[in-house]
């Protein structure tokens, strides 16, 4: 047996035999992800029990390097874990912006302290980080943005707002691009640094969405202490790591457009709704829409697959996760209108579906900010455009 | 499996690339089309094909053949997609040689499989007898007759069908359908030539009481049509290969125009409209990149979800091609349009390579009926 066979083998097992029949089932709604964080209310004591098992193998973050609390495995092993989490349907046992984003930021550009001090809680699910990224007046053009860090000798005052912070009310830490130089040009004078959002001066204020629901929040500082070495890079250097910070956010997001909520596919709510006659759907325009779909699903998975086959384990795919979070996002998007338009208009009721909480519409009114968070559609197709086709400005 | 070429694979590719460039490049095609090659087919390329070793590459080793499977014969038929260099190597090295193995008896596989692997020997699969591709619609029969079959009907569209020494047609035998393998130039067989819009041809073949020997007959007997299945489908995902060559073709070969063509004073590449176009297409032609190389690999595994994936990977190949030929045109602006320029080619290979096996609505309506809806 292969080495690569024999941890298939051990992989299988250890999972069989860890992960709690109720983490097998899919995801109901968004609901059911498991967050971690000090605010975090654990749905169930099997939810608590898979984090807790999979992040003390560091399998939460698996290619992430042991000394750490990584799980410390190559390409290969991790697509094999993945692919044997998948055989048994596990849930991810947590979804974190520390996973996807601030922790590859830091493992490429952090001190060795801050390493040490935020990667472990990061894999044992024990923060929630939020992202300070957009203001109100910089948001495609992010690197116009306001928020000031004064240099006060041994620490940074912060003041300054940030806007659209999703789960902000939920955060513990926050990662935050500020201007910690007026003078140089606006790529130049950022810098990129965390706090406890439980620092003095740190004032969330809920806003709400079109889905009724507010998960995000206008977030404001005043006077807010920051210390110095919770700067990730180069002062005034933060630009570098916020855009490669972005490279993970967005293949983060770009997945989520094949993430699978409900027990049933596209194809099988379709068949409940509307029938079949002659053996196929009852809606000819309907089903070429939705094998459209699967197939674009399809062919998005396969390559995110070859684009990890061709990556080195952990590493940034650079331009490319534009491409990703544009395919991705649209992808989700048109899965959202494909469910409005199989629902009818038992899908217009605001407090309908499984649990009476009209998932339906508030899921499809919240997919409309996929093609705008971490970067709208079109700034990733300028990106393609120029970073990857080589067109000119 | 890695979906990355292996170095062998990426050694055949370099060498598809170069033989081509040197001797296939699309003049090739231009040069075929206005002289007078009734064939629309050079036998000298084909015959250096032949030792470069394209016809046997799906041929197994015990045959004469090389055994570097689909995943091989891929890789050279991506290449030739991008030169539009008309060959056999779909129709013969492809489907043919895939129809044999699949069905083939060991004293057929013996006969026919090194004349084909030497390059001696053009197959034509006749399956379709309407314009629009239906192979479970055959009306073409075959009847049992003395030391045999005697089979009528007729063929439409058959590709390579003009060239073909071996035809291998599909007739109902009564209780399903059977597969024939019948030389082109039996008693009662006439071949229709006609051309068809890129500079090929095809071919409609008429079967006049054609008297077949019992060793014609090729797998079981009806029991032809899964076989049928299972040889378009390889037969798709080939098509589907050399269209991802002719896309990312035609798209690199418009984004070098768009980048040096000035109108307003600058380059027309720099304008949002089509950056915007050209990125999408960027990122659909990503997409069909991974499919090939997922459904060769499966092909070669024989893998159980072969028919969804065929589909899968020829309905989004014909959409994705078609739209990159598209805005060749449309982006080179009235040049485009001229035939003295090259551009106008890829469109209309495109169109036959979707015609041919089924084009997105077929596949379309076979991958939902492959899901159960
Ligand atoms: C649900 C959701 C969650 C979010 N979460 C966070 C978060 O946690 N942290 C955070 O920091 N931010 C977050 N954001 C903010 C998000 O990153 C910004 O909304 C986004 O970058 C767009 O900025 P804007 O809203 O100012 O729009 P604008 O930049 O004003 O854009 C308006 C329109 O103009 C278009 N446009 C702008 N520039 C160009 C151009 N050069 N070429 C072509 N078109 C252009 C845009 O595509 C858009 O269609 C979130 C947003 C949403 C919707």
């Amino acid at each position: 047996m292969s080495n690569l066979d024999q941890f298939r083998a051990e992989t299988r097992e250890w999972l069989e035999a860890n992960c709690p029949p109720a983490m097998r089932s899919p995801y109901r709604s968004e609901a059911d992800l498991c967050w971690g964080g000090r605010k975090f209310e654990f749905q169930s004591e099997e939810q608590r029990l898979w984090l807790e098992r999979m992040a003390e193998k560091g399998w939460t973050a698996p290619t992430w390097p042991s000394e750490y609390g990584g799980g410390g495995l190559n390409r290969e092993q991790a697509k094999i874990l993945k692919q044997e989490m998948e055989r048994i349907g596990a849930r991810q046992p947590l979804y974190s912006f520390g996973l996807f984003m601030i922790g590859p930021a830091l493992l490429k550009f952090g001190s060795e302290a801050l390493k040490q001090q935020h990667l472990p809680p990061i894999i044992r699910g024990e923060i929630h980080w939020a992202q300070g990224y957009s203001e109100p007046n910089a948001g495609s053009d992010l690197a116009s943005l306001q928020a000031r860090a004064e240099d006060k000798g041994d620490h940074y005052l912060l003041n300054g707002s940030k806007v659209w912070t999703s789960y902000g009310d939920r955060g513990d830490w926050m990662f935050c691009l500020v201007r910690t130089n007026t003078e140089a040009p606006k790529h130049k004078g950022i810098s990129l640094v965390l706090f406890d959002m439980t620092t003095p001066g740190v004032t969330v204020k809920p806003i709400k969405l079109i889905s009724g629901k507010s998960p995000f929040t206008e977030t404001i500082f005043d006077n807010v202490r920051v210390e110095k070495d919770q700067v990730v890079g180069e002062v005034d250097d933060g630009w570098t790591v916020a855009k490669y910070l972005l490279t993970h956010e967005r293949e983060m997001i770009g997945g989520t457009g094949l993430a699978r909520t409900g027990s049933r596919n596209l194809s099988e709510r379709a068949i409940d709704a509307l029938g079949t006659r002659d053996g196929v759907l009852d809606h000819p325009a309907l089903r070429a829409d939705i094998a459209k779909f699967e197939i674009d699903s399809k062919a998005l998975a396969l390559t995110l697959e070859r684009f990890r086959d061709e990556a080195k384990a952990g590493a940034s795919l650079g331009a490319v996760s534009s491409m990703l979070k544009y395919y991705g996002t649209e992808l989700n998007m048109r899965r959202q209108e494909l469910l409005m338009a199989i629902g009818g208009s038992e899908a217009l009721n605001w407090e309908g579906g499984e649990n009476g909480a009209g998932d339906l519409p508030r899921a499809w009114l919240r997919s409309r900010g996929n093609s705008i968070e971490g970067g709208t559609s079109e700034i990733q197709l300028n990106i393609v455009a120029k970073r990857i086709l080589g067109l000119p400005s | 499996m890695a979906l990355i070429l292996n170095e062998e694979q990426q050694m055949l590719q370099d060498a598809a690339r170069d033989f081509l460039a040197e001797r296939a490049p699309l003049a090739h095609l231009r040069e075929l089309r206005d002289t007078d090659n009734e064939e629309r087919l050079s036998r000298e390329l084909w015959a250096e094909m032949a030792e470069m070793g394209w016809p046997a590459i799906l041929v197994p080793e015990e045959h004469g053949g090389l055994g570097y499977g689909y995943g091989g014969l891929g890789i050279v038929l991506e290449q030739t997609g991008r030169t539009l260099t008309p060959s056999p190597l779909l129709g013969t090295a492809l489907t043919g040689v895939a129809a044999l193995a699949a069905a083939g008896s060991g004293a057929q596989c013996a006969e026919i499989l090194p004349k084909v692997a030497a390059g001696e020997l053009l197959l034509a699969l006749a399956c379709d007898e309407t314009a629009r591709h239906d192979p479970g619609f055959v009306s073409c029969k075959a009847e049992s007759s003395e030391n045999g079959f005697t089979i009528s009907g007729r063929k439409v569209a058959v590709h390579d069908g003009h060239a073909a020494d071996l035809l291998i047609v599909s007739a109902d035998t009564g209780n399903g359908i059977s597969l024939f393998l019948v030389p082109a130039d039996s008693e009662g067989v006439t071949v229709e030539r006609y051309p068809v819009l890129d500079i090929g041809a095809a071919a409609n073949v008429l079967l006049d009481e054609v008297r077949l020997p019992g060793s014609a007959l090729l797998g079981p007997l009806d029991g032809g049509g899964d076989i049928l299945n299972q040889v378009l489908d390889a037969a798709r995902v080939g098509i589907a290969a050399e269209m991802l060559g002719l896309a990312q073709e035609v798209f690199e070969r418009t984004m070098d125009y768009i980048k040096q063509r000035k109108q307003f004073g600058v380059p027309v590449g720099g304008f949002q409209g089509l950056q915007h176009r050209a990125a999408e297409l960027y990122a659909e032609i990503e997409l069909c990149k991974s499919l090939v190389i997922k459904a060769l690999q499966s092909l070669d595994e024989g893998a159980d979800d072969m028919a969804e994936l065929a589909s899968a990977t020829k309905a989004k190949l014909c959409e994705t091609a078609h739209s990159a030929a598209n805005e060749g045109i449309q982006m080179h602006g009235g040049i485009g349009m001229t035939d003295e320029f090259d551009i106008g080619f890829f469109l209309k290979r495109c169109q036959i390579l979707e015609s041919l096996y089924g084009d997105r609505y077929f596949h379309h309506d076979r991958f939902a009926r492959l899901r159960n809806y």
